[in-house]
């Protein structure tokens, strides 16, 4: 392998018609780490996913994947990478385990090898009792995890996972999570994409924002959260006399006092430390709570403080990004 | 490759072409089982041929057409209502086709290092082995009714040999209405469209000599006449006259045209947007 990066896309341009989706995309992914593609819909996430999985083409710049240019060698690549869409590409009417034969022989897994592979992550997937049943009657959680397991039937080192959460219950996507971070551990490329903040922040070892096409931050969770903005501590009081009481005994962490309701804002930055602090400082003035929350920056913060606008999607409920 | 599979893997290393072979073979299991798990398209592979032969015969045989001698209208039907069936029939294949298009499995299918055409050809290759089973049961049905074939043994091999060129034909015909309808809906008004006026049109009902005669050049001509014609005559023992190798240059033609041009639109519609 020439280099420690699995994925290199260089000034990768595309677009439908006068429509243009990708704007001179740049993105590098190390060897056995985890990179997210956030960003809203429309971004350009999804036309990404496919041109580095050969399934579209592209007008501009270049990818490749562990070596292999994806407009000159597509076989190659084909046997490199592992995708999981946002659709499930999974026969409906063949049965879990079915699927998973079906689809390692098409890998060029021998039947012997397909099978045991097969039994093999229907074990490790959680779906050992359900890979008897046609997938129609499998949940939206059983089909992306049976999905994801057909994309690993011929053991990709590179797999992509294009927002494999989105539309899932809060469980089946905790037990996504804990597939991904399996699959990590192993020692996998992945690269993720996902409208969810948090997950990115979850899984990613790295963040890539983008929006209109183009990259527009990149970095680990944590530094692009201190570019966005910290975690917020809201304390709400009963009078309004606490209230004014609190500003002063908080001090200058005060970030914002809304009069109307009665709330103080607190930016913190290490939350241990900080709530504590604030907490016995208004202990030692004396003055009660009547509620407190903390805020985590969200997908709109990050959007509101990068692009100067909230993300579509969201408009009417963004968090107004107070700095 | 990376692998914590503790399942040691082993790849088959034959040459390409039987490779490809292999992908079409595994892309018919995968159609056949569709065919076997579908109760309702089963239950029409089964009745439909039943209940048209009943039907029809029933209707025409009040009508009295001018038939050849000696010939009564079932052993006169059996020949078009088989062909009218397979005809038919064959949109599943379009069906099938225009299904896997609406859903994620192509995109599956395209990041697979398989063959492109197997997908194809597992539709139209499985939708033969159903009609085959239509067709059985309607020559039982026909034979519970009282239909007497008089084709010599040599002459069944030709009848199903025909038959089966005929079906790959119109299946493949379906997989390009598959592609480009895009959706069951859009499959059924195009196989009305297509598939309608050629069956009707045909001498499946009625001798085209009796027919309208503004339609009948056009019924005494097309592919579906001539395959239905060179059946009738081995069945029930007339002259064949120039139906058997035109049934069989329009089915071959057919399927040497409808082949690549379905492949083609078929890789267009899924592949490199």
């Amino acid at each position: 392998m020439p280099s420690n990066d699995a994925i290199v896309v260089k000034n990768l341009k595309k677009s439908y018609g006068k429509n243009s989706v990708l704007k001179g995309l740049n993105l590098t992914v190390k060897r056995g780490t985890m990179v997210a593609l956030l960003g809203p819909n429309g971004a350009g996430k999804t036309t990404t996913v496919r041109i580095m999985s050969t399934l579209l083409n592209f007008d501009g710049g270049s990818v490749s994947i562990e070596g292999n240019d994806v407009k000159s060698d597509p076989e190659a690549v084909k046997s490199m990478i592992g995708l999981t869409g946002q659709s499930a590409a999974v026969d409906e009417i063949l049965t879990g385990r079915e699927n998973l034969i079906m689809m390692g022989q098409l890998y060029r897994l021998t039947k012997k090898s397909a099978v045991a592979r097969a039994d093999e992550l229907l074990r490790e997937f959680d779906l050992v009792k359900a890979g008897g049943r046609s997938v129609k009657t499998y949940s939206g959680g059983m089909r992306r995890r049976l999905d994801l397991a057909v994309s690993l039937i011929a053991t990709p080192p590179v797999i992509f996972l294009d927002e494999p959460t989105t539309g899932l219950d809060p469980r089946s996507r905790l037990a996504m999570w804990a597939i991904i971070n399996q699959l990590k551990a192993e020692g996998k490329t992945i690269l993720l994409t996902t409208q969810y903040l948090e997950e990115a922040d979850q899984l990613a070892d790295n963040i890539v924002v983008i929006d209109g096409g183009k990259v527009i931050a990149e970095g680990t969770a944590k530094e692009l959260k201190a570019k966005v903005g910290r975690d917020r501590l809201e304390l709400t009081f009963a009078k309004e006399s606490q209230l004014k009481d609190a500003v002063k005994a908080l001090g200058k962490s005060v970030i914002d006092n809304d009069g109307r309701e009665l709330t103080v804002t607190v930016m913190i930055a290490d939350t241990n430390k900080d709530v504590k602090a604030a907490l016995t400082s208004l202990e030692k003035a004396k003055i009660p709570i009547a509620s407190m929350a903390i805020h985590k920056p969200t997908l709109d913060d990050v959007f509101l403080s990068l692009t100067g606008k909230t993300k579509k999607s969201a408009a009417p409920k963004a968090k107004k990004g107070k700095k | 490759m990376d692998s914590k599979s503790t399942v040691k893997l082993e790849f088959s290393k034959q040459p390409k072409p039987l490779l490809a072979i292999k992908d079409s073979l595994l892309m018919v299991k995968r159609s056949s089982t569709h065919i076997i798990r579908n109760r309702d398209q089963l239950i029409g592979t089964f009745f439909q041929p039943i209940m048209f032969l009943v039907l029809f015969t029933a209707v025409f045989n009040a009508v009295g057409l001018a038939l050849p001698k000696g010939i009564d209208y079932l052993s006169f039907l059996m020949a078009g209502i088989i062909v009218q069936t397979v005809a038919f029939g064959s949109t599943t294949t379009s069906i099938a086709v225009a299904n896997d298009l609406q859903r994620g499995i192509v995109d599956r299918f395209k990041s697979l290092p398989m063959s492109n055409l197997a997908v194809l050809n597992g539709h139209v290759i499985s939708d033969v082995f159903r009609n085959g089973i239509s067709t059985i049961v309607m020559l039982l049905t026909g034979l519970l009714f009282g239909f007497r074939p008089n084709a010599s043994f040599s002459e069944w091999l030709v009848i199903i040999g025909i038959l089966v060129i005929f079906t790959l034909a119109f299946s493949w015909l379906s997989a390009i209405m598959g592609v480009l309808a895009g959706s069951v809906e859009g499959v059924q008004w195009m196989s009305f469209l297509i598939v309608f006026p050629l069956t009707f049109a045909s001498g499946a009902f009625a001798p085209t000599d009796s027919l309208a005669s503004w339609i009948r050049p056009f019924a005494e001509n097309q592919p579906i006449t001539h395959v239905i014609e060179a059946i009738r005559s081995m069945m029930i023992g007339t002259p064949i006259g120039d139906h058997g190798w035109l049934a069989l240059v329009w089915s071959i033609g057919i399927i040497v045209v409808c082949m690549p041009v379905a492949a083609y639109l078929f890789r267009k519609k899924t592949i490199k947007v």
